[in-house]
């Protein structure tokens, strides 16, 4: 009941508002409850007895074995509140509209509605569903509303995600049909018992993987199907952005975590040397591209997609440490990502180029946006206090001393010396930027520059108070992830 | 043995950072007594810590069970208690003297909010009982001291000399933590005492010992500023003063010294690491030390001098006498933080003139700052008597008994450390006032000449027995059984006077009277043109390498392959209509396809 109402209140706020309610009003009650809901599932989530709860199924084609069967482990439900705090400051931030204000509303609620279904199903075409519901927004948000070259860069989202969904669905399908007949299922909490049986023979797991690991990695932006991610979240409106870099993108790491590492282990310790060259790719060549970037917005959008190589790092090391560190910096790359570009968001207001080297002294004029700016770099950059220095450390130990089989330790451990060295370069232009835009002489007209209002701080606030308290105390949140991960791991 | 008390020396400046940035930072008064109280609790509670007995507690941090776990432990032995004392005794100096050096700036609330979240880190390393847990605070005092660099953050040279203090730590702790990935892969561990306890009898090959134990080293060559990472703190002048004197003298460039000191276990078993320690702490004093001697900016030359002295204290761990160099640390701290608090009385007073040339005259004019001074100096050099001789000496022993061409070098570094010291106090101090300003200086109010005194009596007496036996505990005894057991010890005090004599000498020579710099090295004045070199360095590699990505992503990656193939691939018309707003549609084809797909698959299930 907890879960539909999850799935449901958004989509419902989304439909109220297509035929006429308020929409900012409607989006922001039904955000808050998204949010409030998600803490509540968290609180209310009994750890000691773990496993899958807050199950509830409804046949809806019991001849096919279909199911809208939902439910959550400590995995989903960390996804989840991601899902509801990103939802809620990212209506919470979003400016006024002036063409078709209802619409907008309702597509950010859609992709709210869409994320959560996907975290909280239990049943395969439901999570492939729901993911596909929360996309259809995503392209519209960018298309009607987009900023600057919007056509080019909806048509490459468009394209680059079907596609991905599709080797996406191609990869379900062939790892459907590599499980034994009588025990074909799409029921995630059978599946994961399968995958403990170890029902699908080593031979036959190759190929589903890779499907799975190449329709999944575009979905997140892996090296090289990256080049839609950077553009797209730069020509997105806010919201959109917050939420697609935030919460959507982490779908497809959620589906390598949830359904690639119980069932098909083998297949990712064959694939391994690829996703470690790639993850590569993702962290230091798009690193490097992302020192080249001249405008704030893009730099971001590059950066999300680099910080991806970490979690990739992590999911690909297989064993409890790495994974748990890949989760815990889904979560907090999420949060940080979001906070980055609702303050993008509010540079664009007053510069829309967002050149960066056209600010100068901002820190001046904006002292509150400067420090807040402040603290959501420092999270990226992986300062310890913030949730992105636990996992990442949590990933380099992980990956460092690997689960994925002895002969590729040392693969890993080359993987995990260039994440290192990667640290470096995030730095780099993190600090790059911040000094270009807040420190420094005052530009002419940034002196006049009024802060952000009082009211308008309370998303960003939110944002980096869990980033604070998860990085202070990651406990909180790996006591939820730890079960479900070792669950996941075959041993 | 559980002692909880620790805790709130570490807990104190945390509250009031936390306190003062969230809250009170525009209340200037207010903000500064929250500072000075919370670091006056923690000396307090320091005092306390060091008279009573060794403790160990911690705290889970990271907690994935028998797999990973990380905890947040507080660790009271000697050593610790002994950085407690200067870490807190001279920070509370420097938050008092700050409170008049500071009055009446902008943001003075949020200087004195950093201050405390300096405190907290710095002390966290202090405490630290594993290597996560220091490397946090490793990061910590790393992001503190950035805050305060760029404090005056409008300042376009303030602006860089923060990022590139933070970057170039960056770099050095790239290896840091590999170096700990590369331990904790080996030994299953990152706490240091079961590190001393399983390095020594796991079976790691010398290879692998020494590139780990030069890895950490890494981490400790970009915090202490030992060559080749070392640009980064003369430019750190650019934060207040009071900033220079705690942060980037007394204290956290120190830390890379207090953390080999506690790895001294791993650094035994390395031999080669050893060699290279050694050698990396001699050039950087060295190098240090020449550059120093013609510098025009009084902080400057301090910070020259800051890196030489720290060059002496790796140095000394290299040779294999880590105590002696805590030892350096110890009356180091003390009469680096006086000198630099008596370049801020000077700046504080000339309004902001920082070169030595426009001083001149201040003897007589700035008459406990000049006195306080001068016995700082007095102690850097070596004079014997003062805490500095004592100190500089059983680490000059040390590397006697160890290598002699190391020795050479730091006894030539000793001759300089003399002469570029005399320089700057002839220059700045005696003679005619060569300014305005310098002819109306005077002294600090009680607040800023108190501080000065205090640390001048410590920087005379902190090098006998009395004060630094206790403060250094059984190491002291061993070290000075040590010295005398090993001979040689006459011979280099001998060496070592020789060298203050004839430094001070020759700057007192040189300098008396002139009214303009009578030597010119540009190579010395020019700082090696390390700068230049790493700046055409990343120029040529990083830059080039970022601008060649970027080029090569937008057009070839996105622009020639991704349009191409699609081109190629899914028909021009397709593609056309795919561009156009129409993509709505081809994506609902996708999906459709999708769904088909699905159902076909239910079917055929069936």
């Amino acid at each position: 009941m907890l879960l539909n109402l999850l799935i449901f209140i958004p989509l419902l706020g989304a439909l109220a508002i297509l035929i006429g309610a308020p929409a900012r009003r409607t989006a922001l009650g039904a955000g808050a409850a998204t949010f409030l809901l998600s803490v509540f599932a968290l609180l209310s989530y009994d750890k000691v007895a773990g496993g899958f709860q807050f199950k509830s199924a409804s046949p809806i084609a019991p001849e096919w074995g279909l199911n809208f069967f939902v439910g959550a482990d400590g995995l989903s439900l960390v996804m989840l509140f991601l899902t509801g705090i990103v939802t809620l400051t990212a209506v919470w931030v979003t400016p006024r509209i002036e063409k078709r204000e209802n619409l907008f509303y309702a597509c950010i609620l859609f992709i709210a509605a869409g994320a959560a279904g996907a975290f909280a199903s239990l049943d395969l075409f439901f999570l492939y569903a729901f993911h596909e519901l929360a996309l259809i927004p995503t392209f519209l948000l960018l298309g009607l509303w987009g900023s600057g070259e919007r056509q080019t860069a909806a048509w490459k989202i468009t394209i680059y995600l079907g596609l991905g969904s599709f080797i996406l669905l191609i990869g379900l399908i062939d790892l459907y049909f590599s499980i034994p007949e009588a025990l074909r299922t799409f029921d995630l909490t059978k599946l994961q018992q399968l995958g403990a049986d170890k029902v699908i023979p080593a031979a036959a797991q190759s190929r589903p993987y890779l499907f799975l690991l190449i329709g999944f990695g575009i979905l997140i932006s892996l090296f090289p199907f990256h080049s839609w991610a950077p553009q797209a979240y730069a020509s997105a409106p806010t919201p959109a952005a917050m939420l697609h870099a935030g919460v959507l993108k982490k779908f497809g790491l959620y589906g390598l975590i949830r359904v690639a590492l119980p069932l098909l282990p083998e297949g990712a310790k064959e694939w391994a040397w690829l996703l470690l060259i790639l993850l590569v790719g993702n962290i230091l060549y798009v690193g490097f591209v992302t020192i080249g970037q001249k405008r704030l917005d893009l730099m971001l959008g590059y950066s999300s997609v680099m910080h991806m190589g970490y979690i990739f790092l992590g999911v690909g090391a297989m064993n409890l440490v790495g994974v748990s560190g890949a989760s815990l910096l889904m979560l907090a790359h999420g949060l940080s990502i979001a906070a980055l570009f609702a303050m993008a968001g509010v540079l664009r207001e007053k510069r829309p180029t967002l050149m960066l080297d056209s600010f100068g002294g901002v820190g001046k004029s904006m002292p509150w946006l400067a420090a807040a700016f402040g603290c959501a770099t420092f999270a990226s950059i992986g300062l310890p206090g913030f949730a992105n220095f636990a996992s990442e450390v949590l990933v380099f130990f992980g990956a460092f001393k690997t689960g994925a089989g002895e002969a590729q330790t040392w693969h890993f451990q080359l993987a995990t010396i260039c994440a290192l060295w990667g640290v470096v370069i995030s730095a780099v232009y993190m600090l790059r930027a911040y000094r270009a835009i807040f420190m420094g002489e005052p530009a002419k007209d940034t002196a006049g520059w009024a802060d952000v209002v009082k009211p308008a701080r309370w998303p960003v606030v939110m944002l980096l108070a869990v980033l604070l308290i998860a990085g202070f105390a990651p406990n909180i949140f790996l006591s939820y992830l730890q079960p479900s991960i070792q669950a996941l791991l075959v041993k | 043995m559980n002692n909880h008390f620790p805790w709130f020396i570490l807990g104190a400046p945390l509250v009031s950072a936390f306190i003062i940035l969230l809250f009170t930072r525009r209340a200037h008064k207010l903000s500064a007594s929250i500072s000075v109280g919370a670091v006056f609790f923690a000396f307090l509670a320091s005092v306390f810590t060091f008279v009573g007995p060794d403790s160990h507690d911690t705290l889970s941090w990271l907690d994935l069970g028998p797999a990973f776990q990380v905890s947040i432990g507080v660790t009271v032995d000697d050593l610790s208690k002994l950085m407690l004392l200067v870490v807190t005794g001279v920070g509370l100096l420097v938050h008092i003297y700050s409170t008049v050096y500071m009055s009446g700036d902008d943001s003075e609330g949020r200087f004195f909010g950093c201050l405390s979240l300096f405190m907290f880190s710095m002390l966290g390393i202090v405490l630290a009982d594993n290597f996560v847990m220091m490397f946090i605070f490793w990061e910590l005092v790393g992001v503190s001291s950035y805050l305060l660099i760029g404090h005056w953050f409008t300042r376009d040279s303030a602006a860089e000399a923060a990022k590139k203090a933070f970057l170039t730590n960056r770099i050095g702790d790239f290896g840091f933590m590999l170096g700990i990935l590369m331990l904790w892969s080996a030994v299953g561990s990152v706490g240091f005492e079961e590190l001393r306890e399983k390095v020594p009898i796991a079976a790691l090959t010398p290879t692998f010992l020494t590139i780990a134990t030069l890895a950490i080293f890494c981490g400790a060559v970009g915090k202490s500023a030992q060559v080749p990472l070392h640009v980064w703190l003369p430019d750190a002048m650019e934060g207040p003063t009071p900033v220079s004197a705690l942060i980037h003298a007394a204290t956290m460039v120190a830390a890379g010294v207090y953390m080999l000191a506690r790895v001294a276990f791993l650094v035994e078993l390395s031999p080669t690491a050893r060699t290279v320690i050694a050698v990396v702490g001699v050039m950087t004093s060295l190098l240090a030390a020449l550059m120093a001697t013609q510098q025009d900016d009084i902080k400057r030359i301090l910070a020259y001098s800051t890196l030489s002295q720290l060059g002496y204290m790796v140095m000394a761990v290299g040779v294999g006498a880590p105590s002696t160099a805590m030892f350096h640390l110890f009356t180091h701290a003390f009469f680096k933080a006086l000198l630099f608090l008596g370049a801020g009385a000077v700046i504080h007073a000339l309004h902001h003139e920082q070169d030595i040339w426009k001083m001149g005259g201040l003897s007589s004019r700035m008459k406990w700052t000049f006195r306080t001074f001068a016995v700082g100096t007095l102690a850097l050099t070596g004079c014997p008597f003062l805490a500095g001789f004592f100190s500089k000496d059983a680490l000059l022993i040390a590397t006697f008994q160890k290598s002699l061409p190391i020795f050479a070098l730091a006894l030539f570094t000793a001759f300089l450390t003399a002469f570029y010291m005399t320089r700057l106090v002839v220059v700045a101090f005696l003679g005619k006032p060569r300014t305005h300003e310098a002819e109306h200086g005077h002294d600090g109010p009680a607040a800023m000449t108190m501080p000065l005194v205090i640390l001048a009596v410590l920087s005379i007496i902190a090098g006998y027995g009395f004060i630094a036996g206790p403060a250094l505990g059984p190491d002291f005894s061993e070290m000075i059984e040590e010295i005398e057991h090993r001979g040689g010890a006459t011979l280099v005090m001998t060496l070592a006077t020789l060298a203050f004599l004839g430094g001070t000498a020759g700057g007192w020579l040189l300098y008396k009277g002139a009214a303009k710099d009578p030597i010119l090295i540009p190579v010395f004045r020019n700082k090696f043109y390390f700068d230049e070199l790493y700046a055409a360095l990343i120029a040529g590699t990083h830059d080039v390498l970022a601008a060649v990505s970027a080029w090569f992503d937008k057009w070839i990656l996105d622009g020639v392959i991704v349009r191409g193939l699609s081109g190629a691939t899914w028909g021009a018309g397709f593609v056309l209509r795919f561009l156009q707003w129409g993509n709505l549609q081809g994506y609902a084809f996708l999906f459709g396809a999708g769904v088909v797909g699905f159902i076909y698959l239910l079917v055929f299930k069936q």
